[in-house]
């Protein structure tokens, strides 16, 4: 009997896979179609302080071993949120929440993960400063290490839950990042969010995506996340989630094994909405078969 | 919603650049209800609306307009498919309409057809480029449709878009076509009606937002709160 259950910041997961934001909703969809209390967590999708529609249609693009989105932050805000969304997924849902927020000022991050901490149905946030498609917030602070050491200061001070960053991809030096928001306070960090890119349609010779670039996700990203979640997990103490392109029990150890602790999935879900049942279900034999006794003796 | 390997019966071209691919399928779909194909070395499925049902065979027809639609073109009958089915509202048969009209555009009439089946001795229009592209006429005249074909370059039917062949009488509508189409008819007649939406989707089963519209009711997925919509319910 393989034990699959894993500590994250805190947060007892009965195994290390968990939905990314973004590609769940607040797990409506997925709930007639299996018993979400299989997973280890959820991710549910980025909230805001107001509600918003995000952006013009195409939002959607394809690429090899992957797709291309510039939703930008759709949601029905943190009220509705809070009020009706995570109290439907408490009701059904036994483990872990991660209400991952995003905000376009310190004011408005701090005042969601006020609200959040006052929330029984909130285990703990997982901080988005990593979207790519939203102007005048998002990844500018999680690109600037500065910025981001002090808002995650900010919010730490107001935060009683544990409080997890999510970093993006689109920096230089993703470790000085990720130094940073530990500086600040975080309890625990998850990489990576998309990548920023584009596609041309050859026809109209346009931009498929309204935004122009959107974010890169799928199975093509899965090298740049691993060697990130590496890099990360050894120049940092506080423990890491591995997000990108993961689509097997395969790749969940992988990413453990590079030093994640607990692993997102996330456009898997997009083509398969059975992705993290199967992949949950995958890893007992799996790790039998490479003689892995317990998961968390991998980290 | 069910995600299965469904077995091709054919797949067979039937108008420039359009295939209509028949599947083994023991499972009933409403009309207007789409699919979602996976084909071999795409990340994406393909969303491909229901344009029949009968005995057992699931029949769609799709354009070959990019890598992945090209590659399903030159699948063969005996090959399998994962197919995630099925999506979406579906149109709300209106029993009460005395003259219902079905409306179609390019692929768009793909829907209609199997619609027809619910809505029986409907008038259906179909506007297509050319004559060329014109598709399903035999088909929608077999289960005792008036069809009315409309070209733009009037190489076949009746020259003009759809908005110019309406029928004289028509007290209900269901559309399916580009979103041109959609917003001249909206226009064109002020009879209640059904309109079913294109969109790049991403799941197609209301999770990643990819395809959601502004509506009188607020931000609504094609995918998951559609693709059906009321005519009152659309801004255009």
């Amino acid at each position: 009997m393989v034990d699959l259950s894993v500590n994250f910041a805190g947060l007892n997961l009965s195994n290390p896979v968990i939905p990314a934001s973004g590609t769940f909703g607040f797990g409506e969809d997925f709930a007639s179609l299996w018993d979400l209390n299989v997973l280890g967590g959820i991710a549910v999708k980025g909230t805001t302080l107001e509600p918003r529609y995000g952006n013009p249609l195409p939002r959607i693009a394809e690429c090899e071993g992957g797709l291309l989105n510039c939703v930008g932050l759709q949601n029905p805000g943190i009220d509705v949120v809070l009020g009706e969304k995570l109290p439907w997924l408490r009701s059904v849902y036994k483990g872990a929440v991660l209400l991952n927020i995003s905000g376009f000022s310190e004011q408005e991050y701090v005042k969601c993960c006020t609200l959040a901490s006052a929330s029984c149905d909130v285990d703990a946030v997982e901080l988005n400063v990593s979207c790519p498609n939203v102007h005048g917030g998002g990844m500018a602070f999680g690109t600037d290490p500065a910025s981001l050491e002090l808002l995650v200061k900010a919010i730490r001070k107001e935060c009683t839950k544990p409080l997890i960053v999510k970093l993006s991809p689109n920096v230089t030096d993703i470790v000085a990042v990720a130094k940073a928001a530990e500086q600040g306070g975080a309890d625990g960090l998850v990489l990576i969010n998309t990548l920023l890119g584009m596609r041309i349609d050859i026809n109209t010779r346009r931009p498929i995506l309204s935004n122009t670039t959107g974010g890169v996700s799928g199975g093509c990203i899965f090298p740049v996340a691993l060697r990130m979640v590496y890099q990360v997990s050894r120049s940092c103490s506080v423990p890491v989630i591995g997000c990108g392109g993961v689509s097997s029990a395969e790749q969940v150890l992988e990413m453990m094994m590079a030093g994640a602790r607990a692993v997102e999935v996330g456009s898997a879900s997009l083509r398969d909405p059975m992705a993290c049942p199967r992949i949950i279900e995958n890893l007992p034999a799996l790790c039998e078969r490479l003689k892995i006794n317990k998961l968390s003796e991998l980290y | 919603m069910i995600d299965s390997s469904l077995k091709i019966v054919s797949n067979l071209q039937v108008a420039r650049d359009s295939m209509m691919l028949r599947l083994e399928c023991p499972e009933k779909p409403l009309p207007g209800q789409f699919v979602q194909v996976e084909v071999p070395g795409f990340y994406l499925r393909r969303p491909f609306a229901v344009a029949d049902y009968q005995d057992g065979i699931l029949t769609v027809v799709y354009k070959i307009v990019g890598q992945g639609t090209a590659f399903l073109a030159g699948m063969q009958p005996g090959q399998s498919l994962s197919v995630l089915h099925f999506l979406g509202n579906g149109f709300d048969v209106q029993k009460t309409a005395a003259n219902p009209c079905l409306i179609g555009g390019s692929v768009g009439v793909a829907p209609l057809l199997y619609l027809a089946r619910f809505v029986p001795g409907a008038t259906v229009v179909m506007g297509f480029r050319s004559a060329a592209d014109v598709m399903l006429v035999p088909e929608l005249e077999a289960l005792g449709c008036k069809v009315v074909v409309c070209t733009e370059d009037g190489s076949a039917g009746v020259k003009g878009f759809v908005t110019g062949a309406l029928p004289a009488g028509m007290d209900y509508y269901y559309a399916c076509g580009p979103m041109p189409m959609l917003r001249a008819i909206a226009s064109a007649t002020c009879v209640p009606g059904q309109m079913s939406l294109e969109a790049r989707m991403g799941c197609g089963f209301g999770a990643c937002m990819g395809c959601s519209i502004q509506t009188a009711d607020g931000p609504r997925r094609v995918c998951k709160d559609g693709p059906v919509f009321k005519n009152d319910e659309l801004i255009w």
